[in-house]
């Protein structure tokens, strides 16, 4: 017998707020995270704004146990507290009898900022002008005396796992996958199938990243693929929209506790919704774009409706990976059509990056986190900041207001640069 | 739900030690050494000069000619992995867009949209010289003897345009698998595991579930990393994980399990193994290494830095492995210990290895690369895993270089100073991430037709 994968927690930090209500409440206001940069000086940059947490103070979250985690990167204390709010949630602190060798940590979770202002001392001090190469003698006598080995070590991408495995003394499996812009999509998708395997009975599992740092900016920036639009940065992500011209880059967490039907029911505790079906692809074809005719995404979408057991009509809502690149945008949408086909003028898709902007590996579990919601509250957040149809984006995008409906299932697409692509699909729980 | 038998059928590896699974083999059955002082920048003011180096190997000779443009904007631990995977899919008999196009093979023969890729990488280092080089352009006071001052200002307007566009995609740590899936063309559900030292591991535990629930027929599976250069030394070394006192005789320096042990050598390297359903391995003929029969996983940590002093959880995840296989922990005949020979880590995993082995583990003989290899992070678990399926499949164990005396504190059957034979029906292969504890197992059996 299948064993049935639920939702008992969740927990997240995002622009918006660090609790589900607050952000929910928000996002389905339309509400935009997006500011002017703080977190460092972005003034000369070319995008100068982003969609920041704000007020983040990790010791309200975890109280005593933050002396052990006092260290921890800023990603890895807001996916520490996520993953708390979620354990909380989930009712497993008051739990009796819980094996903690039964239940694992699957993160997408993304890699530590760089010792900014130490690194770039010792790299400016190591520099031979005169030979225009590195000294690495006169390199390696600074960072001895600048760097330090914990911030060092906890920019491993698998150190918020391991803190989350140290929080709850969880001894099940423990990985982290960062597959950039779909990690927690991904990590969802497989927590899901090592519970139904067997191989665990309920999964801390989500993402947590902030590339807003000035090398995450400088490389997105290179890249072109960011906003630029800084005279009016609230507006600035505008997914679907004819104006677009790039995504804003966002920080958080999102943290779901993924448990066996049986186990969940067992200890009586409550259900928000059942994870119904994990698509994973790849598109093989170029590392800076998307596969032109959206292949992938399209095979990742139809292997999770058919590991769902449900077809295109059964889909109520697709939280669309909806980045506000030109790109994506485009091919999405054209993927979409693809698979749903005279259904997609009727599939209601939206994007919650307009509001939250990208959280990179952690978008997939904040934006699943949306979709349950979705499910629970039968409504439909709305992408904001659209005015100006494009053609080649011409689906029902639910411009800008929410909108109440019944909401039976749901879809959420993640894709990551380079081309692996991932789908989940969430259904409210019936027995 | 059926489950797919799934067996190992080709194995790629780019390690100090040379290009290909059997190069690496040989090597280490003539007690060669693969650590030496570093050449790819001066080590001369770190405290740990030596490393295991790929020094041949060109990874423009392992991808179509059209996609040499973009080896550009490979970093090393990028291009170790697309060496390993060409190497890999050479050994299983495999003929793939990337041989195809070289011209090796005439026409594909495997389904794209059931070809899977799960490769495991570490945190890489930006190429610091490209780097630096770029920064140094934002310096407030270039011509000062020191204090130069890095002026953020400048780099936003001036110093970031020193970067090449790309940039950031040579670091992403998925693009070992995306240039991969590319080159190859594997279509099916890839994944990027990123746990230190037991990425490689779970990467292949990963793609073994896949093929065993059937999303797919077979994966390129395993890890690539390369912590040789400036920054993946002096992470390792603010750690205090490496050996000082050796930088005068590198081939000496790494001991795995000995009780005069002093610490690591970082190393780099990739190994990638072609995983394949049992049926359509049989039906092309192919030639069948072994099979995989178990996976288990947990965490290993004290804290995020140490490992449990009784390696609690590596006995977790070796108990796990037995039950998948439904194996006796007597029925191991081989194992492979990641043995990276620091005092703390060799005593957690062996005492993890005995306490799930039990009375009998000191009469497995294990195999221990590191004193040849180095740590070559991410990469290392599969080139482990590659050594042990030969191991196996030969009938011979290569010892472990630099173990002379085993620490009482380590009691393990390390094979060491001549290499001995072995016919075992099931291997076991450990790693641990020495930062942050993942830890794995995996169990192949011997094959029989």
């Amino acid at each position: 017998m299948t064993r049935r994968v639920v939702v008992t927690g969740m927990g997240w930090i995002t622009p918006l707020g660090h609790d589900i209500e607050t952000a929910w409440k928000k996002i389905l206001g339309g509400e935009s995270g997006i500011a002017p940069t703080t977190i460092f000086d972005a003034g000369t940059f070319p995008t100068q704004f982003a969609s920041e947490v704000k007020g983040f103070d990790l010791r309200k979250f975890i109280g005593p146990d933050y002396e052990l985690h006092k260290g921890v990167s800023r990603q890895a204390g807001f996916a520490l507290a996520a993953a708390r709010i979620a354990w909380d949630s989930s009712g497993f602190e008051k739990a009796a009898k819980l094996d903690k060798t039964r239940i694992g940590v699957y993160l997408g979770g993304g890699e530590g900022p760089m010792d900014f202002d130490n690194f770039t001392a010792a790299a400016v001090e190591g520099w031979n002008y005169g030979e225009n190469t590195l000294d690495a003698k006169r390199w390696a006598d600074v960072a001895y005396k600048c760097l330090e080995k914990v911030v060092e070590a906890e920019q491993d991408p698998n150190m918020a796992a391991a803190h989350i495995a140290q929080l709850f003394g969880v001894e099940g499996p423990n990985f982290n996958t960062l597959t950039a812009c779909a990690a927690s999509t991904q990590a969802i998708g497989e927590a899901t199938n090592m519970i139904r395997r067997g191989d665990a009975d309920a999964m801390i599992s989500g993402g947590c990243h902030s590339m807003i740092h000035p090398f995450g900016v400088t490389g997105f920036n290179r890249l072109t693929a960011l906003s630029t639009r800084n005279d009016s940065c609230i507006t600035a992500s505008r997914p679907f929209d004819r104006t677009r011209d790039g995504f804003v880059l966002g920080e958080g967490a999102g943290m779901l506790i993924l448990e066996e039907l049986s186990h969940a029911k067992a200890r009586g505790t409550k259900i928000y919704a059942e994870v119904k079906g994990y698509g994973s692809t790849a598109d093989a074809f170029r590392i800076t774009d998307i596969h032109e005719d959206g292949r992938g995404a399209m095979a990742a979408m139809r292997l999770a409706m058919q590991d769902a057991g449900l077809t295109t009509a059964d889909i109520d809502y697709i939280s669309a990976h909806g980045t506000g690149t030109e790109e994506n945008d485009k091919i999405e949408s054209k993927a979409i059509r693809g698979v749903f086909g005279d259904l997609s003028k009727k599939v209601p898709v939206s994007s919650v990056k307009s509001m939250l902007g990208h959280l990179i590996a952690a978008a997939g579990a904040c934006e699943l986190i949306t979709c349950l919601l979705a499910l629970r509250d039968q409504v439909i957040p709305p992408t904001i900041n659209y005015s100006t149809p494009d053609p080649n984006c011409d689906l029902d995008y639910v411009p800008n207001e929410a909108r109440k409906t019944k909401v039976r299932n749901c879809l959420s697409n993640s894709f990551g640069f380079g081309g692996q692509n991932d789908t989940l699909v969430v259904a409210a729980f019936a027995d | 739900m059926k489950k797919h038998r799934v067996v190992i059928t080709g194995l790629g590896v780019a390690s100090p030690l040379g290009l290909g699974a059997v190069e690496t083999f040989e090597a280490l059955v003539e007690k060669r050494c693969g650590i030496d002082r570093i050449a790819a920048f001066d080590p001369s003011h770190f405290t740990s000069q030596i490393a295991g180096e790929v020094k041949n190997g060109n990874v423009k000779d392992c991808v179509p000619k059209g996609y040499r443009k973009a080896t550009k904007v490979m970093a090393k631990d990028i291009e170790l992995a697309v060496i390993a995977a060409y190497h890999a899919v050479r050994d299983a008999g495999v003929q793939t867009k990337c041989l195809v196009e070289r011209g090796e093979a005439q026409a594909a023969d495997v389904d794209s949209t059931r070809f899977g890729a799960n490769i495991g990488a570490g945190l890489i280092c930006a190429d610091l010289t490209e780097l630096a080089g770029a920064l140094s352009t934002a310096a407030e006071r270039p011509d000062a003897a020191q204090d130069r001052g890095f002026s953020l200002k400048k780099w936003g307007t001036e110093g970031m345009s020193n970067l090449t566009p790309l940039w950031l995609l040579k670091f992403l740590p998925n693009m070992l698998a995306c240039h991969v899936t590319i080159v190859h063309d594997c279509q099916a559900p890839s994944n990027t595991i990123t746990c230190g030292e037991a990425s490689s591991h779970l990467a292949i535990g990963e793609a073994y579930r896949t093929i065993e629930r059937g999303a797919a027929d077979i994966c390129i599976c395993g890890g690539a990393e390369s912590k040789v250069n400036p920054m993946g030394l002096m992470r390792q070394s603010l750690l205090n994980r490496l050996v000082t006192d050796s930088n005068e005789n590198p081939a000496q320096a790494c001991r795995p399990f000995d009780k005069d042990r002093k610490g690591a050598v970082i190393g780099e390297g990739g190994g990638l193994l072609i995983l394949e359903e049992l049926e359509r391995a049989k039906a092309r003929g192919a030639r069948i290494y072994a099979e995989v029969v178990g996976f288990g996983a947990s965490v290993n940590a004290k804290n995020w830095l140490e490992p449990q002093a009784d390696g609690r959880g590596l006995a977790l995840a070796i108990g796990k492995a037995l039950k998948d296989a439904g194996a006796n922990p007597t029925d191991v005949g081989l194992m492979n210990a990641f043995g990276v020979g620091t005092v703390q880590h060799d005593a957690s995993e062996a005492a993890g290895i005995r306490n799930a082995l039990g009375s009998d583990a000191g009469k497995v003989p294990v195999l221990a690369t590191k004193g040849s290899l180095g740590n070559c992070g991410a990469g290392s678990g599969a080139i482990d895993l590659a050594m042990l399926t030969l191991a196996m499949s030969r009938g011979v164990v290569p010892p472990s270089l630099n173990t002379t005396i085993v620490d009482p504190a380590c009691e393990l059957n390390v094979v060491r100073g001549d290499p001995t034979d072995c016919h075992a029906e099931l291997g076991l292969s450990v790693a641990s991430a020495l930062s942050g504890g993942q830890t794995a197992a995996l169990l192949i059996r011997r094959y029989h037709a």
